[in-house]
């Protein structure tokens, strides 16, 4: 074979370099060229806002109390939250037994007993505590505490001893450092310090009053020259979840009471001389009170000074409600992912598109390129219209809405679009994997939306649920968490609640370890089988 | 006839396309020279040799080899399922063959970057997404070799489509169907195109226009292999034929030679004294049969010699002529021993 003196025809195209963006504008004009997909795109993008505006639009909540005299309820809206300096919504209702502390100064005092009642379940109404049982609640609080002001939701530092948690440090509501454990008794009482200097408060615990340990200590930022400061006691709201077989739960609750008693109560540096004062900074005031006598004193208080949780006696919830149209979307994007590719198959266009670009892993990478990103837009356009207009109107319909963090509200928007488009690219996959649409929108919408649905609507029990959200690329719905999980309070942390078991980009890293895995099959089936 | 040509090309005198190849090529397409390997002084295009493949318990494939020359349209028949398709899915990399190689212009189909600028190939007109207009059919296949929609509409022109182009595939009749695919096998401008089956559906104003393009595109030395199950539709079109069967080569000869060995030295006479002429003619030693009323095939005797005889007895006759066999009694000829040669493989097993 020689090379030929004669001539032969040469394509007159010009010669365009050899790139993968050639293939992703092939692809993209491939997408956009089909109406059906375009359409595809939008429902997908109107399921989430329209789902979403629907279930905000027909949510209306309220707040009932009986009145005692007539025996009859009076509805009203939920009252907004008390925000804390963090803008977290918050409870902060205990009972404060406090003197003026002008400038630095410290306070000390022994604690011999923390014990509580809770209330029965069938209590009449203004008298909560009749038939009430002993016992103190794991998370029942009493110490000493210094306050901006006896204002609900102002900042604060305390060190307090707790029911089942041991001493505790805790500032500004989110914050909690652990001192010694375990519980008191006559014959093993904790001594408790707390000490302003400046804009800071220190914490310390002692087992004799003699050895101190600092627990923690806060800055708390613009805290005024003279403020409130002295003893406290609350305890919240008692819950009993019951977990039904097959799924579903329910639940009981009510309020409960801690007694502390305190004595040994030194100060130094600028107490005023005045009497101590009482006061029930919110909540139920008919649980509060103190006794003095001699140098002991016995406070009583119900409440709670910590962040709101959703699904328990809190009434808000997070802001993912607003997401709840995710799953409607995310059905109609992989339809059109999964066409994206199966489509070719069916007519025959495969062929022509892998004799255009012979390298079928590029075609591939191409086609999940177009994909992920159109459906990230129609994701992140539809989360980003949905997410303020249905919190508005979830607020203007009465309900509580957890005020979330800027970093947070962007998370959960990005999140939904990059769980849309990673799934969209999964779909994609299995289209190609499988040729055929329907089963890759079947095998798609078992591994993600089904999940998703047994375990948020609380189908299966709380455990199977949770484990669900760990294990399936369901767990990728956890980017739509808004509600932080609080080792110090305690909560029904479930997803039906809002709470996942994995963290938000643990939980999509679950979907993106599928996908990864499903493109990497495709790609080799792509490449091995005959066109 | 055409006219005066308006571009000098460099293109040798004898391979000047055909003038209503020309007309259309003149549209928008110059030409550029390159060198290819070539056999026997002639350019080589496509390379087959010794594929085989099975799928499953079925040979698709049994060792074929073939070569298809530029300059030519390479008529590539057989009847369905002797592994017409299957050769050109192998040739594009769409099929893996268990054994042997395909190369276009001595490269494998896989190694090359802009694979449309190489080969265009038709293999099925239906390959479309309904609900995409033939023009965005084209545009995303053009970006995906870095062309763009000025070469689009050229190939539209040139394919005859533009009217329909901006209508959704999905209501093509199966005539633009092919108009479509043809237009898309011109989109790199390719030297080589490779055709399946490309008259199917086609009206027979289709056909004609569909003959004149495909030796339009020879005679600008592309290499033109064009499959096909009907004869009839390569007549006057291909001056090359490979023939196959059960996978493999039967013939691989030029268009001409084939017809001359069909026609064999036989005159056609028309003459309205038949029996007359039979006697004259018999009596001289040669074989006459009678095809039509006026009509006679004379094998046996050349042409000038049967002027002499009817001459001599004064027998009348309108018109004499060398007989020219149709491609399809060529390729009749051509398949017979085919047929015999199958009868006898068949009865092997049995012994």
């Amino acid at each position: 074979m020689t090379a030929g003196t004669d001539t032969a025809y040469r394509s007159t195209t010009s010669a365009a370099r050899d790139g993968f963006a050639q293939l992703v504008h092939a692809e993209w004009t491939k997408l956009r060229t089909v109406r059906g997909w375009l359409i595809g795109l939008l429902v997908g993008a109107t399921l989430v806002v329209g789902v979403g505006l629907l279930a905000a639009a027909a949510t209306h909540a309220s707040a009932c109390t009986i009145q005692s005299a007539t025996g009859q309820p009076v509805c009203h809206g939920i009252p907004a939250p008390t925000i804390g300096p963090g803008g977290e919504a918050v409870n902060d209702g205990f009972y404060f037994v406090h003197q003026p502390l002008t400038g630095d100064g410290a306070i000390a005092v022994r604690i011999s007993s923390l014990t509580g009642l809770i209330s029965s379940g069938d209590a009449q109404p203004g008298q909560p505590m009749t038939g009430a049982t002993p016992g103190v609640q794991p998370w029942s609080k009493a110490g000493l505490i210094v306050k901006t002001s006896t204002t609900p939701g102002s900042a604060y530092a305390a060190i307090m001893l707790t029911g089942e948690h041991g001493v505790r440090f805790q500032y500004d509501y989110t914050h909690d450092t652990a001192g010694i454990p375990g519980a008191v008794s006559a014959t093993s009482p904790r001594w408790l310090r707390l000490a302003r200097s400046g804009d800071t408060i220190t914490g310390y615990d002692s087992l004799d009053g003699t050895h101190w340990t600092e627990v923690g200590s806060a800055r708390l930022i613009g805290l005024p020259a003279t403020v409130p400061a002295g003893l406290f006691a609350t305890s919240p709201d008692y819950q009993q979840i019951t977990n039904h077989l097959g799924g579903g739960e329910s639940g009981t609750g009510g309020p409960t009471q801690a007694t502390a008693r305190f004595d040994r109560l030194s100060r130094q540096g600028g107490w005023s001389d005045s009497a101590w004062t009482g006061t029930q900074v919110s909540g139920d005031q008919s649980l509060s009170g103190f006794t003095q006598s001699g140098g002991t004193w016995t406070v009583r208080g119900s409440g709670n000074i910590a962040p709101q949780v959703a699904g328990g006696s809190d009434p808000g919830q997070g802001l993912e409600r607003t997401l709840i149209g995710t799953f409607a979307g995310l059905i109609a994007l992989i339809v059109v992912a999964a066409l994206f590719v199966t489509s070719e198959y069916r007519r025959g266009l495969i062929r022509t598109s892998l004799a255009a670009s012979p390298r079928r892993g590029r075609v591939l990478a191409a086609k999940a390129v177009v994909i992920g990103a159109a459906t990230f837009i129609a994701g992140l356009v539809a989360a980003a219209i949905v997410v303020p207009i249905a919190r508005h109107m979830l607020r203007s319909n009465g309900s509580v809405v957890y005020p979330t963090s800027t970093y947070t509200e962007v998370r959960m928007i990005v999140g939904t679009a990059a769980l849309l488009a990673v799934a969209a690219v999964g779909a994609l996959a299995l289209g190609t994997i499988l040729r055929r649409g329907a089963g890759a929108v079947t095998a798609v919408i078992v591994a993600i939306v089904l999940p998703y649905i047994l375990a948020v609507a609380s189908v299966l029990p709380v455990g199977a649920g949770q484990w669900l959200l760990r294990l399936t690329p369901a767990a990728a719905f956890a980017v739509q968490q808004s509600l932080i999980q609080y080792p110090q309070v305690a909560g029904d942390y479930t997803p039906t609640n809002g709470y996942y078991p994995l963290a938000p980009w643990a939980g999509f890293a679950v979907l993106c370890g599928y996908t990864a895995v499903a493109l990497l099959v495709a790609a080799v089936v792509l490449r091995r089988r005959d066109a | 006839m055409c006219g005066t040509p308006i571009i000098v090309t460099a293109r040798p005198a004898h391979r000047r396309p055909s003038c209503e190849g020309r007309r259309k090529w003149l549209l928008g397409v110059t030409t550029r020279r390159s060198r290819l390997p070539t056999v026997g002084g002639m350019d080589v295009s496509i390379e087959v040799n010794g594929l085989r493949k099975r799928f499953g318990s079925i040979v698709a494939l049994d060792g074929m080899s073939f070569t298809v020359p530029a300059g030519q349209v390479t008529g590539f028949v057989g009847p369905n399922g002797a592994g017409k398709s299957t050769t050109m899915r192998v040739i594009l990399g769409l099929d893996a063959a268990d054994e042997g190689s395909a190369t276009i212009g001595g490269r494998p189909y896989a190694s090359l970057r802009h694979p449309l600028r190489h080969v265009g190939s038709l293999l099925d007109a239906a390959a479309l997404h309904p609900a995409r207009t033939g023009r965005n059919h084209l545009l995303w296949l053009a970006h995906s070799q870095g062309l763009g929609a000025p070469r689009v509409d050229e190939v539209i022109e040139q394919a005859g489509l533009a009217t329909a182009a901006r209508r959704k595939s999905g209501g093509y009749s199966l005539g633009m169907r092919q108009r479509l695919g043809l237009a898309a096998a011109l989109l790199g401008d390719p030297p080589v195109l490779m055709l399946d089956e490309p008259f199917n559906g086609l009206d027979p104003e289709g056909i004609v226009w569909m003959r004149g393009f495909l030796r339009a595109l020879a005679d600008q030395d592309r290499a033109v292999l064009v499959s096909s199950h009907l004869m009839s539709e390569l007549q006057d079109t291909a001056t090359h034929l490979v023939a196959i069967g059960r996978g493999r080569v039967i013939a691989d000869t030029s268009v001409a030679d084939l017809i001359a060995k069909a026609s064999d030295g036989r005159v056609t006479l028309h003459t309205a004294a038949r029996s007359q002429a039979m006697t004259v003619l018999a009596h001289a030693g040669a074989t006459v049969a009678a095809s039509d009323r006026d009509t006679l095939t004379v094998a046996g005797v050349d042409a000038g010699r049967v002027v002499a005889l009817l001459s001599e007895a004064a027998v009348p006759f309108t018109e004499i002529s060398a007989h020219r066999a149709t491609l399809e009694e060529a390729y009749m000829e051509l398949t017979r021993d085919q047929v015999e040669f199958r009868a006898a493989a068949t009865a092997e097993p049995a012994r």
